[in-house]
Order: C-alpha cells, then sequence, then structure tokens
C-alpha cells in the first residue's frame, strides 16, 4: 500500500498567481512513503508478489535473525575484551538484509561500518566479520563478493565511491548497479550531495539507500536538518526517491529492487529512504542513555522488524515455533563454530604494516618502513 | 621526435596512455570541450569520445570520491584538479581511501589512479592558484607524489603514473608549462618513479631540487662551472616514496649539500631530505646543508610573488656558502 506523503506541509499555499503564469508557477513535489505490513505483521492493503514469495522471505527472515543473534554476541564478546569497539545494527535488519536481498550478485556494495546483515547476505562470513572488527585487516580481504568495498568508517564518502564504481559500469557498458548505504547524518555531508548530483546529471546505475536510524550518535533526525523528509534531498538533484518504512522487511526489497533494476535498465539513479531506529546504543563505546530516554527505545521495540516478518511469515503457513528453535539454536551454534574459528587465526608478521602500502613496497627505503619501531621490514 | 613544451608532453602522455589502455578514463572540470585551463587535455574529447573524456560537475571532493570507486572498479582515472590550491576538498578520499584501501582489504582492491594538478607560483594568478603543498602529501603513506620538471620528464612520468597499480599525485610546475622546451619521442616508454635524476654531475657541491626550481638550480649551476666550481644537480621527481640513495652517494663524493624548493621552508620537504643526510651522511657533510625556499608565509598575490619565489642569487649565495665552509 502506498501512502503519499505531502512535504512540508507547513509551508505556506502557493502564492495566488494566475496559473497561466509559467515564471510564477510554484514548484511541487511529493514523497512516496511505502509500507505493506503494519507493526503487528499484518498486510495494509494490496501486497506485492514479493509478499507472495516464500522463497524469498524465508531466507530474509533467517538472514535478520542471523544478523540479530550475530550482534548481540559481538557485543558481549567487545565487553570481554575478545573484540575491538562495535556497532550494533540492533533494530536495523530489515533494512540491512532488505537492500542486500534486492542486489544481483554482480552488482557492488558500498556499506557503512553498520551493515552486518547486508554484508551477511552478500557472502561475506562471520569468521571473516569477526576478524575485521577484532583489528585485522585480513577480514576485508574477504572471499565472497569480492569487488564490494570494506565498510566507510568516515561518514558519506561511500555515496561518491558508488558514484564512481557506476561510471565505471557505464564506460563499460555493463549492465551492474551499484549500491551505497550512508546514514541519516550522512545526508548532512557534501558528498551525499555531490554523488546524488553527478549521478543524476551522468545518468549513473547507483542506488541510495539511507539508512536513517533517527539518530547521528547522540544527534537526534530533528537536529540533522529542517528537511521534512531526508528522501526530499535527491530532488535537488534530479533523481526519483521515496521513503519506505525500514522495519518491514518487504517494503525495503521491493523499494530497493525497484530502484536497483531501473538503474540497471538505464534509468539512471534513485533514492530510498528506510526509516527504522537503532535499538542499540551506537557502539559499544557509546552510552545512549546520556541522550534519549528508555521509554523512547522501549516504544520503538514494538515495531520490531524481526517480529513484524515473523508474524507475517507465519501466518502465511511457511514458519512455526519448532522452525523457529531450530533456527535459533542453529544460528547460534554457526555463531559459536565462527568465533572459534576466527580465533585460531595466527597474528599478522610486523611485516604487514607496510607490505599492502603499494603493490610493490620493495622501493621503500628502510627508514621509511622502519619508522620508529624499527626492523618492521625484516620481520 | 617533436619539439614542445610540459604542457604539450603531458598531453602527448595523455594521448599515448588512452590510446593503449581503454581503461584510461580522464575526468575533470573543463577538461573536455575546453581542453583544460591549460589546454593539457586538448584534443582528447575529440579522438576518445565523451564517455573517457568526462567534464565534471564542479565540484573537487567528487573528482577525489569518483576516482577511487572508478579505480577499484579497474579503471585508470586521471583526474585534473585545476589548481593544487583547490585540492583540499578531495583530501579526504585522497588520503583516507586511494591511499589505505589496498593496505586496508589486503590487497583485495586497490586505486590505479592520477591527480594532476598544477603547482607554483610565478603565473600571475589570483589566490589560491599559486600552492606547493607537495610535503602535505608526501606525509601520506600509500600514495606516491611526482612531479616532472621537463616536457621529457613530463612525458616518461606521467605513463609512468598513470600504468603504476596505486594512487599518484601527479603535480606539474605550472610556470615552466610554456617555459621550456624539448625533443620529446612519443614512443610509449615509461621514466621510472621513485627515482631520483642527476640532471648534472659535479664533484664540488650537490644541488638537490624538483618541480619548477630545476630551471633556476640549473643555471645556477652553469653559472657556478663559470666560477670553477663544479655543482651536481639531482631533481627528486619522486617526491614519495622518495629515493635517498641518490643524494647520499652524492653527497658522499661533494660532501656540501643545498636543498632548493619553492614550498615554505618550515616542514618542506627539504626538512626530509636534510633529515636523511643527518642520518645517513653525516660523516660525509664538510658544510651544514643549506636550505633555499620559500618563506614560512602564505604565497602573495602577484605582485609580490618574485618575492616568495627563491631567487637564482640566493641559490648562487647559499651555494658560495657551503663551497667555502671549512
Amino acid at each position: 500500500m502506498s501512502i503519499v506523503q505531502p512535504i512540508n506541509p507547513a509551508m505556506p499555499a502557493a502564492p495566488a498567481a494566475p496559473a497561466a503564469d509559467a515564471q510564477h508557477a510554484p514548484v511541487r513535489f511529493e514523497i512516496r512513503y511505502r509500507q505493506y505490513l503494519a507493526p503487528d505483521g499484518s498486510a495494509l492493503g494490496a501486497l506485492p508478489e514479493a509478499a507472495q514469495r516464500e522463497d524469498l522471505l524465508v531466507p530474509i527472515y533467517k538472514a535478520m535473525v542471523l544478523t540479530r543473534l550475530f550482534d548481540a554476541k559481538a557485543v558481549s564478546l567487545q565487553r570481554t575484551g575478545q573484540l575491538g569497539t562495535y556497532p550494533s545494527s540492533l533494530g536495523q535488519e530489515a533494512v540491512t538484509v532488505g537492500l542486500a536481498s534486492a542486489m544481483a550478485p554482480e552488482d557492488v556494495l558500498f556499506p557503512t561500518y553498520r551493515e552486518h546483515g547486508a554484508l551477511h547476505w552478500r557472502g561475506v562470513t562471520m569468521e571473516e566479520m569477526l576478524l575485521y572488527w577484532s583489528g585485522d585487516e585480513r577480514g576485508l580481504d574477504w572471499k565472497g563478493p569480492r569487488q564490494d568495498f570494506p565498510p566507510a568508517i568516515p561518514i558519506a564518502t561511500q555515496t561518491l565511491h558508488a558514484a564512481g564504481a557506476a561510471t565505471a559500469f557505464t564506460v563499460r557498458g555493463e549492465p551492474r548497479v551499484a549500491v551505497s548505504v550512508l546514514g541519516d547524518g550522512a545526508t548532512s555531508k557534501g558528498d551525499f550531495y555531490e554523488a546524488m548530483n553527478v549521478a543524476g546529471v551522468w545518468r549513473l546505475p547507483v542506488v541510495f539507500v539511507i539508512n536513517n536510524n533517527q539518530w547521528a550518535i547522540s544527534v537526534p533526525r530533528g537536529a540533522q536538518t529542517s528537511a521534512e523528509t531526508l528522501a526530499q534531498k535527491a530532488i535537488a538533484g534530479g533523481l526519483p526517491a521515496e521513503q519506505v518504512d525500514g522495519n518491514d522487511a518487504i517494503a525495503v526489497h521491493v523499494a530497493v529492487s525497484e530502484a536497483v533494476e531501473r538503474a540497471r535498465s538505464g534509468g539512471g539513479a534513485g533514492v530510498v529512504e528506510a526509516l527504522t531506529y537503532r535499538l542499540s546504543d551506537h557502539t559499544t563505546a557509546d552510552d545512549a542513555t546520556r541522550y534519549r530516554t528508555e521509554a523512547e527505545v522501549s516504544a520503538m521495540w514494538k515495531r520490531d522488524p524481526v517480529a513484524r516478518l515473523r508474524t507475517w511469515i507465519g501466518a502465511q503457513g511457511w514458519w512455526d515455533k519448532d522452525r523457529e528453535e531450530e533456527l535459533i539454536d542453529g544460528t547460534k551454534k554457526r555463531i559459536d563454530k565462527a568465533i572459534a574459528e576466527a580465533a585460531k587465526v595466527a597474528p599478522q608478521p610486523a611485516s604487514s604494516i607496510t607490505d599492502f602500502l603499494y603493490r610493490d613496497p620493495s622501493g621503500l627505503d628502510t627508514d621509511r618502513r622502519s619508522g620508529d619501531a624499527g626492523g618492521l621490514a625484516d620481520g | 621526435m617533436v619539439e614542445t613544451t610540459i604542457v604539450g608532453a603531458v598531453n602527448m602522455a595523455l594521448h599515448r596512455a588512452m590510446e593503449d589502455d581503454p581503461d584510461v578514463v580522464v575526468l575533470g572540470e573543463d577538461i573536455a570541450v575546453n581542453g583544460g585551463v591549460f589546454r593539457a587535455t586538448e584534443g582528447l574529447v575529440d579522438r576518445f569520445g565523451a564517455d573517457r573524456v568526462r567534464d565534471t560537475p564542479l565540484a573537487e571532493t567528487m573528482i577525489g570520491g569518483l576516482c577511487v570507486g572508478m579505480a577499484a572498479q579497474g579503471l585508470k582515472p586521471v583526474a585534473e584538479i585545476q589548481f593544487l590550491g583547490f585540492i583540499w576538498p578531495a583530501m579526504d578520499h585522497i588520503v583516507n581511501h586511494a591511499s589505505r584501501l589496498r593496505n586496508r582489504t589486503r590487497g583485495r582492491l586497490s586505486c590505479p589512479m592520477v591527480i594532476r594538478a598544477p603547482m607554483g607560483a610565478g603565473i600571475h594568478a589570483p589566490e589560491h592558484h599559486s600552492e606547493s603543498v607537495e610535503a602535505i602529501f608526501a606525509h601520506v603513506p600509500g600514495l606516491r607524489v611526482v612531479i616532472p620538471s621537463s616536457p621529457q620528464h613530463a612525458y616518461g612520468l606521467l605513463l609512468a603514473s598513470i600504468r603504476d597499480p596505486d594512487p599518484v599525485l601527479f603535480l606539474e610546475p605550472a610556470r615552466l608549462y610554456r617555459a621550456v622546451k624539448q625533443e620529446v619521442e612519443d614512443n610509449g616508454e615509461a621514466l621510472p618513479l621513485g627515482r631520483s635524476f642527476v640532471l648534472r654531475e659535479g664533484h664540488d657541491l650537490t644541488l638537490v631540487t624538483w618541480g619548477a626550481m630545476v630551471r633556476e638550480t640549473m643555471r645556477v649551476a652553469d653559472a657556478l662551472a663559470g666560477d670553477g666550481i663544479s655543482a651536481e644537480v639531482i631533481d627528486i621527481a619522486t617526491i614519495s616514496p622518495f629515493d635517498a640513495d641518490t643524494v647520499l652517494r652524492s653527497v658522499e663524493r661533494t660532501g656540501r649539500c643545498v636543498i632548493v624548493h619553492e614550498a615554505a621552508r618550515t616542514s618542506g620537504f627539504g626538512a626530509e631530505i636534510a633529515a636523511r643526510l643527518a642520518d645517513r651522511g653525516l660523516t660525509s657533510l664538510m658544510a651544514p646543508v643549506e636550505r633555499v625556499t620559500g618563506p614560512d608565509a602564505i604565497v602573495p598575490l602577484p605582485a609580490m610573488e618574485n618575492h616568495y619565489i627563491p631567487t637564482e642569487a640566493s641559490i648562487r649565495e647559499a651555494a658560495l656558502r657551503a663551497v667555502a665552509y671549512q
């Protein structure tokens, strides 16, 4: 079901200029808001074909559960000193898995640091993710989606890298799409505007998915911009955009799929703003009670994306209590196995600090390679 | 063999690189139809088409970011930043991404890209058009910083930079763009990166420089020869990673060294060269290492820029001091 949400209703009505006066005709726009399932998992109206696909929704549900359990385990590993600072994606599982499920394998993902579900869906293993978050670059040398970018730690930079990759697809005439994820805070950065602008004017096959989790560390969405939606920022770049309920996995999947296929078929770039909520702290180094209330967080738990999809697939007869228990049990075992495997990986040699600066690091003289640590070149 | 300028040699190398490799894509502001504000990219769009020769929107951050994404996808973007003073918006992408992508993915992804920019004063341009800030980039691991000083170097080093598998900042001395001519053979032969060039052999002292200051330094060496002083002149050419050995070997023979650069003195790249001499060449030195540099000042507007750029007289004085030192 689609709801047309007028933008900025507080804006004064268009002046009573004669309609024929083209020079004074007001520019109007609207942003569509898409949601198929109510928070209680019931259908809101006419559903897309994807809602009836067991082969799609059950794997999405399983990946969302894995993401949630992996996050919980990663946070507990960090608390016991076995993992570095870690950004949980609790509450955002439908966005991260949903957007990845809309991509073809040959497409390229440009994730933020909070897209564990998307990485998992694309084929990055839990061992690799654990290796990276434990502080080892080899975790980013993943064996699965070789061309996917590693998570962008600086904000919004990946939007331009995605536009660059999309330029490469255009130059080569390849029917591939770059998908860049960014947060609500990232929409304040110039990189995002510049990326949308060039994506529009060069008609690039790139899709920007705004994972609007309402909080950029401690700064709420409302303090980020006075724009009524983040999606509407796309209009200035000449791109189509819409909002979706980011806790409705079906809506995320369908909206991103439409944008991806439009881009693939030469229709140019698009923006999808997925409205969700970060139920966790920003990272394990953060304490969200400093800036938001427990009441706000509890209220958002009522919109839990995992429960919503579980209700839906249960109602279709694709899921039940036994399968749920089996999934939870099996997933926990897989996570424990991944943790054990990651723990077995021997540390890198000290020389690895300079071995990968250039393809041929031999030109680096001894001074350059050793620094004050001494002897790395010999390590 | 054609006689050409530095800007002509850059243009020739771009044509050659695009001809040889369909992955080479040139992009930047005003580089296609207009051929670049210095005409370095003239003719490329007619020859190779608008897909591979792209006028970009006016946004330097975007140019840096696009290059990272294009390069990681296997293209070889060669971007022009119109003047070095306008490179700062792209720094995030150069420092945080282009220079790090290979390292952080352990070689899975890399950024074979070139950013070209004219550098230096002496072209009577407005503010922000005359900077010499190469040392800032020399501090960035994973990046190569290359500065040609002649048409032959411009041709050979630009080809090498485009073929290099890692990101290269290619800084062109704007003051020399059309000031020096040389025979250049368009034979597709690259010059090595990471190696300094001995432009003139000598045994009484070593003059070390790069970029636009090569011209004044060579003139001083010529004049010193008339005074019976034999000066060796080394063009560093690749500022980072830099070839210290060529300088050290020369100073082992001459015992005296004058470093000449246009950039501000403090933390200029000359300081690094002097430090290497202090570390590994101290016993060869028979005189203090001299530096002839721009002052620690913002490059002045054109009316005063001749007071900023080191002069032949100041290079000569430093050379004579170094030679006379007992």
